[in-house]
């Protein structure tokens, strides 16, 4: 019997606005415990919210980003429930009317491509966190991330595999680092998921019973959650038993998920318009000017690449995976850099520099300018490929130019033929046992003159030359 | 100095105050210690303060009388002594709300409506007593004490804002803040004698006002005659950016139209307030105060307002949902009473059935429930609908009248303890002011008479959204041809 499994994710995004939704407090991310709170996001008696411009803003960005359409009247509501990491009780989020709906996030599956049908993004603030730790019996809370402002981007029932699920996540994660709104890191639970998942035979139509998963809190997890849970529920069934509607936590040391427990009890949330805001009222000259400035997304940007630059397929999926990447792409080629010798460099030497350090793209120390002055240096023969892989990596150290860095080293490369010659005789006459067997036949020794050539001249000479000069001399005997 | 041309300081009223501190013929500072004076001899009696600040109140008038030396500014409540409902949050002074739960409560922040008044240099008296989270119509659900009513002390001042109206007509102060969510600035006022005024909802931030329901709830004035409510309200009126629901409109200066008169004014008589079995004595005040406007001038014009026996209904509904959110903060984890619990869930129990009172547990769970799962369309939407056909019954009359005159109240105050045993009986006395805060309006209580048995009655003066000034207006003319407002209770 063949299975079919449907998957729906509830992702919430954290909004990378300098301040909370409803109040002036900061977001940073890591300050000590209750530093980055006031009246308004403790729940302060009589104190009320004011909602964040900026953060209603990347919320229609994203929006618009997705195909959804942004609802003129939308409106904030009050979901009740007591935590005491939610210090008044109940979040501000979204019900009846959310800010937007019906959109969609096109992935890519084996090179065909695939829609995947956004329900509602809307927008609602985080919690605090409750901290468990030392002995005493006891808890202590951090309100800092109270009021942070959170999208939660509801995906329609649309995702039929672990493979599917990654690769829409992924996109989002790619759209909402292109806006610029989230950070998308799921580590640091700036981007989270919630999985519903059910299983049906295939060919059925009807949906089978669902169970929800929480605490997916990395890529791979999604993956890894959603293969287990899809397997569990086809082994619940053949066995004859049935699936319950429940949460279930992923466990990431056991690989397996589990029935959340403590807080079975089904929540009733008791929602209602949240009367201290009053209803959002979006103006379509807003979306307008919003809409303009929206960047060009990683798909456009793909096939321009593709036809502009003329790069493999590879290279630009890979530049365009993010913002900064692309940005740094064609500001080398605006600087007269050619594409794909700026592309292999930035996929080669470029990314495993950052890589060690373990620096983004967006802190990269190298200015693209640098790189396209390096390869004209490279193509006018002033440098080799070889010294250029040094001067690249001195260059992204130290932040200088490569002509300094040539100068001060003297790195020049030597095409100077006396110069070589001189080398090249010293080299031959140092070695005649290496240079008998080499005429005896032994021509792969080719390769040791060379190296000691390049030894002599510290690597400066020009590699063709000692190549045409070794040959020459090693073939007349002299 | 004591008094002025024979009469105590403490009787003055904020307009006739503010002129003698300006023309520097009395000080801030003889005007607060006239107040604390009084307040020591008849508090004991009264209890219309859950806290007094009178060490405070002094340095406050002491500010006031070097900045009248210094800056030579004469604001129009500068050295004015006011008392503050207690759920109005002052920072550094204990706020309470008149719970249990908040009974250690020290706000580190101010109310936009107090700050205004600070700005304007008024001196702090204290923060009054009140049915505990505003939740009564008798301030007998104060958590702490019960306040008497000043013209007879066996009887309730009213409430919610019992203690402010009760220290304004004992002249514990010279007027006071209240806040009205159902009627709970007017129904005091009417039953204490005072001029009780709750603006159009929008008219006055509400931020750092305690909430009981949100959508209802509004800060108004306490004062001894209505040129004074003008006054205080052309101070806390106007938008604030901290409070979304404040309105950005231009305020206009409410002492304007004072004096203009009710010539030609067509006043509005609701059918449906004047009901089979009502106060003989109340309605009897009532219609004489009609007759006493159209002598004046007025066009008194029968109107209807078909849907207001639905209106104590949609309102429970309402402001019991929302409170039972509003509410939801105490819960012993951030601030105010905390006890202790074997668990979490124990320490929530624990501390929110020790914390509150009989009153707000009930309209807690009233709300809780009218909010659940598989109700919320039974009651909560279909409470709002009845909202928005109140509002309608409003805007059809208000397109043939200029304002509504009805009573404030069905009785005259009632006997402490007589409605006590009996939650509906006592929700039904503010029958008269509900619908006016479901629809959002301005409205006024002044009084219009006395009872046999010599407590006031109130009259209530309802106006367009906004439209503050008619009612003022017309309760200036109405009040400047009676002397019930000179009246004082013999304490």
């Amino acid at each position: 019997m063949s299975y079919e499994a449907v998957i729906g994710l509830e992702v919430h995004a954290q909004m990378l606005t300098d301040t909370k939704i409803f109040c002036g407090c900061p977001t940073t991310f890591g300050a000590e415990p209750n530093t980055q709170t006031c009246p308004v996001c403790i729940g302060m008696p009589g104190v009320l919210p004011v909602l964040n411009r900026e953060a209603l803003r990347f919320a229609i960005m994203t929006g618009l980003a997705t195909h959804c359409r942004i609802s003129p009247y939308s409106r904030f509501a009050r979901k009740n429930y007591f935590y005491p990491d939610l210090p008044k009780g109940y979040q501000i989020s979204q019900y009846e009317l959310p800010l937007c709906e019906d959109g969609f996030i096109e992935i890519s599956i084996d090179g065909q491509a695939k829609r995947i049908g956004i329900t509602r993004i809307h927008l609602e603030e985080d919690a605090g966190k409750n901290i468990h730790e030392g002995a005493g019996n006891w808890s202590l809370v951090d309100l800092n991330r109270a009021g942070v402002p959170l999208m939660e981007i509801v995906s329609e029932p649309d995702i039929r595999s672990p493979r599917e699920a990654v690769e829409y996540m992924q996109k989002l994660r790619t759209i909402l680092r292109y806006l610029g709104v989230c950070d998308g890191n799921m580590e640091e639970g700036s981007l989270r998921c919630d999985a519903n998942v059910s299983v049906r035979r295939s060919g059925e139509t009807a949906f089978g019973t669902r169970t929800e998963i929480k605490n997916i809190n990395s890529f791979r997890f999604v993956e890894k959650a959603l293969e287990y849970e899809i397997k569990r529920q086809i082994r619940e069934i053949d066995s004859g038993r049935r699936i319950l509607q429940e949460t279930r936590l992923w466990n990431a040391e056991k690989g397996v998920t589990e029935p959340m427990r403590g807080k079975e009890e089904a929540h009733d949330y008791r929602y209602f318009p949240e009367p201290d805001l009053v209803p959002i009222v979006v103006p379509k000259e807003w979306i307008d000017e919003i809409r303009a400035s929206l960047p060009e997304f990683p798909d456009a940007k793909k096939e321009r690449f593709l036809s502009e630059y003329r790069l493999p397929v590879h290279d630009a999926n890979l530049l365009v995976s993010e913002k900064a990447l692309a940005d740094w792409f064609e500001e080398a080629v605006n600087l007269g850099g050619q594409p794909k010798a700026v592309a292999n460099w930035m996929m080669g030497e470029l990314m495993r520099l950052l890589n060690e350090d373990d620096v983004p793209i967006e802190r990269c120390p190298l200015a693209p300018r640098y790189l396209v002055e390096m390869l004209a240096l490279l193509e006018n023969g002033t440098i080799s490929g070889k010294i250029a892989k040094a001067v690249f990596e001195d260059m992204y150290r130290t932040g200088k130019r490569p002509d300094a860095i040539i100068r001060e080293k003297g790195l020049v490369q030597i095409s100077d033929v006396g110069e070589i010659e001189q080398a090249v005789t010293d080299v031959l006459s140092k070695h005649p046992h290496e240079v008998s067997r080499f005429r005896a036949g032994e021509e792969k020794l080719l390769g040791f003159f060379v190296g000691q050539v390049m030894k002599m001249t510290k690597g400066k000479a020009n590699p063709q030359k000692v190549n045409e000069l070794l040959k020459e001399k090693l073939s007349s005997g002299t | 100095m004591g008094t002025y041309e024979n009469v105590e300081l403490y009787e003055l009223t904020v307009s006739e105050a503010s002129a003698l501190i300006a023309r520097r013929e009395v000080s801030p500072l003889d005007v607060t210690k006239a107040v604390l004076r009084r307040i020591e001899a008849v508090e004991s009696k009264v209890r219309a303060f859950v806290t007094l600040a009178p060490d405070r109140a002094i340095a406050m008038a002491g500010s006031a009388e070097k900045e009248l030396r210094t800056a030579g500014r004469a604001g129009s409540l500068l050295g004015i002594p006011l008392a503050i409902k207690d759920n109005l949050c002052t920072r550094g002074i204990l706020t309470t709300c008149a719970s249990k739960m908040l009974s250690n409560f020290v706000p580190p922040y101010e109310s936009t409506a107090t700050s205004r008044l600070l700005e304007s240099g008024y001196v702090l008296v204290g923060k009054t007593n009140m049915d505990e989270f505003a939740m009564g119509s008798s301030t007998e659900n104060s958590g702490f004490h019960v306040t008497r009513n000043p013209w007879n002390l066996d009887r309730i001042p009213g409430g919610s804002s019992g203690g402010s109206a009760a220290a304004v007509a004992a002249d514990e102060c010279l007027a006071a803040l209240g806040s009205d969510t159902g009627g709970s600035i007017r129904q005091p006022a009417a039953l204490c004698g005072v001029v009780g005024m709750k603006p159009t909802y929008g008219r006055v931030s509400r931020y750092g006002l305690v909430a009981f329901a949100s959508s209802l709830d509004q800060i108004g004035t306490l004062t001894k005659c209505v040129r004074d409510a003008a006054m205080v309200l052309n101070v806390i009126c106007g938008h604030d950016p901290k409070d979304s629901t404040s309105v950005p409109s231009v305020v206009p200066d409410f002492t304007r139209a004072l004096g203009d008169g009710v010539k030609g004014a067509r006043i509005g008589i609701p059918k449906e307030y004047f009901v089979e079995g009502m106060d003989k004595e109340v309605e009897g005040a009532v219609r004489g105060a009609i007759g006493r406007l159209e002598e004046l001038g007025a066009r008194p014009i029968e109107v209807s307002l078909p849907h207001t026996e639905y209106a104590i209904a949609a309102y429970y509904i309402l402001a019991t949902s929302e409170a039972s959110s509003n509410l939801a903060r105490y819960d012993g984890v951030k601030y105010g009473r905390r006890s202790e619990g074997r668990d979490l869930m124990d320490m929530y129990l624990k501390t929110r059935a020790d914390g509150f009172g009989p009153e707000v547990k009930r309209r807690i769970m009233l709300g809780t429930y009218a909010l659940s799962s598989g109700y919320y369309e039974a009651y909560y939407k279909k409470a709002q609908q009845v909202r928005t056909l109140i509002k309608n019954d409003f805007e059809r009359a208000f397109t043939q009248v200029d304002l509504l005159v009805t009573p404030t109240t069905p009785t005259a105050a009632f006997r402490i303890g007589e409605k006590t045993a009996d939650p509906l009986q006592m929700y039904l006395s503010d029958i008269f002011t509900i619908s006016v805060n479901l629809a959002g309006l301005p409205a006024l209580s002044l009084p219009c008479g006395f009872t046999s048995d010599n407590v006031p009655v109130g009259l209530q003066f309802i106006g367009k959204h906004f439209d503050e000034q008619t009612i003022l207006r017309a309760a200036h003319a109405y009040e400047q041809s009676t002397d019930w407002h000179r009246r004082r209770p013999a304490l």
